[in-house]
């Protein structure tokens, strides 16, 4: 990670080094937050401002930080960041926070930002590390959004709460996949990216980790 | 460098020092930001209880909806007598400081439901509850009565609103719950909250509430229809918890001895 330079921590994980895409993290509030698009831009905000403010933190400090105990002053900061994060959500975008409910609390649980702080900001200065920070939080919205956007149009006939294709119940025509809304969606979308991602850039297949020999032994016959 | 700073006394000093500088952090958030996240409560609550009462409309400001809430009259109700009680009763100087649902967890202020009776899936019920009520002229216009009971995955918690004749349902909303979007969320459907508006709640014996909710819809040659109302497609056990919790609020355990007293104007 040494020398690496500014551009490059901020824009590779947004496509080459995608949190959730090619390290798989960070999937739990990616299921639960992305039924609408309103809901998930507020927490990607979130995610992106404790990330980069976590990863600043960390960074100021990491030469005094004790080995010992890195990982629970690591922990502290990130758990401010967010209760700070939340009591400003609860005072200025209610409506928003209460949809969100527990989520921005459990975005300290969030590997990414644990990740970094752990991965890249004991390493590195401070302006670099904020600058990754703002882009894995990218990165994170970048997937997020996706997921959100055909979560919203199939789901609800709608994007950022605004009817293009009125439903059923509404009195339109459209029937709504209900499926789009519940959970396992999301999953099926990554899924879908993660696919479209690798075929686009196959670098980031990853190398089986073991080969199937062939079957050999005749069974049952 | 690696060794000084791993030493036992170092390590207690960044841990003590961290934990300060945090917790003012954090509390000096949560004490600057109080004011108006309780401002924010207390509006989203208004804002409930006009939208129950069908009163908001949209594009209302602060100010607006504010108003509105003032021609209502807050008051509190002992629900096993049906009569109001003055908020020192419960403790509070404002009766819009009373916090019905904190007031059920706590044993001095709430009884058990027996499980035979509890349709609601409550548990608990508090012993006094917070009604608005909307007079004009002396003439009752409307009541407003909070609701909740169990759906298929939460707790629902809502508003029902009642014409002067304490029958006549005027609307009906939920403004907390966790049921499944697309199937029990569509609770929040405003064409499906638009059904309940003119129904009745009580039969000719004004005691036992008769709201239910049917499968296949509603029509005009529907028997009973003026109780009826078409449930939720996909949501058996939401619409389930619905009719069960708006019959067990409007019940004898709920407000009926409190609207029978009101309706003979005995209170």
């Amino acid at each position: 990670m040494a020398g690496a330079s500014a551009k490059q921590v901020l824009f590779e994980p947004i496509f080459s080094n995608n949190p959730i895409a090619l390290q798989i993290l960070g999937i739990c509030s990616a299921l639960a937050v992305t039924t609408s698009l309103n809901v998930t831009i507020v927490m990607c905000l979130a995610v992106i401002a404790v990330t980069a403010f976590s990863n600043l933190a960390v960074s100021l400090v990491r030469t005094q930080i004790p080995g010992s105990i890195r990982i629970i002053v690591q922990m502290t900061i990130i758990a401010s960041l967010v209760i700070v994060v939340d009591q400003i959500l609860k005072a200025y975008a209610y409506e928003i926070s209460k949809q969100l409910s527990v989520f921005v609390g459990l975005i300290i649980t969030n590997c990414i930002v644990m990740g970094r702080a752990e991965g890249f900001a004991m390493n590195n200065p401070p302006l670099l590390s904020f600058l990754d920070g703002v882009g894995n939080g990218l990165g994170y919205s970048v997937m997020l959004l996706f997921v959100a956007f055909f979560r919203e149009l199939i789901g609800a006939g709608s994007l950022f709460g605004l009817t293009l294709m009125p439903t059923v119940n509404e009195g339109g025509w459209y029937v709504p996949n209900g499926l789009l809304l519940l959970p396992p969606s999301a999953f099926f979308i990554i899924g879908l990216a993660i696919w479209g991602l690798r075929a686009w850039k196959p670098e980031q297949v990853e190398e089986p980790d073991f080969k199937m020999s062939r079957h050999k032994a005749k069974e049952a016959f | 460098m690696a060794k000084a700073k791993d030493t036992v006394s170092r390590t207690l000093m960044v841990a003590l020092v961290l934990s300060i500088v945090f917790s003012v952090v954090v509390s000096t958030a949560a004490v600057m930001l109080r004011p108006a996240q309780i401002q924010n409560q207390n509006l989203d609550i208004k804002t409930n209880i006009l939208s129950a009462a069908g009163m908001l409309q949209s594009g209302m400001s602060v100010e607006d909806i504010e108003e509105t809430f003032a021609r209502f009259d807050v008051r509190l109700v002992d629900l096993e007598t049906g009569q109001f009680v003055e908020p020192s009763a419960v403790g509070v100087e404002d009766p819009m400081k009373y916090d019905m649902y904190k007031a059920a967890s706590d044993p001095d202020m709430s009884t058990n439901i027996p499980a035979s009776e509890d349709k609601a899936g409550i548990k608990r019920r508090p012993d006094v509850a917070k009604i608005y009520m909307l007079q004009e002229g002396g003439e009752m216009v409307r009541v407003v009565l909070p609701i909740h009971g169990y759906g298929l995955w939460s707790t629902l918690y809502g508003f029902v609103s009642l014409e002067g004749d304490l029958n006549t349902i005027e609307g009906l909303g939920f403004y907390a719950h966790a049921e499944t979007p697309g199937l029990g969320g569509e609770v929040d459907n405003p064409r499906w909250k638009q059904q309940w508006v003119g129904k009745e709640l009580y039969g000719d014996d004004k005691t036992e509430p008769q709201i239910q909710l049917v499968k296949g819809g509603v029509s005009s040659d529907t028997r009973d229809r003026e109780h009826k109302i078409d449930a939720l497609s996909g949501a058996t056990l939401t619409s389930r918890g619905v009719q069960q919790l708006v019959n067990y609020w409007m019940g004898d355990r709920g407000f009926a001895p409190f609207l029978q007293k009101l309706r003979e104007g005995e209170v």
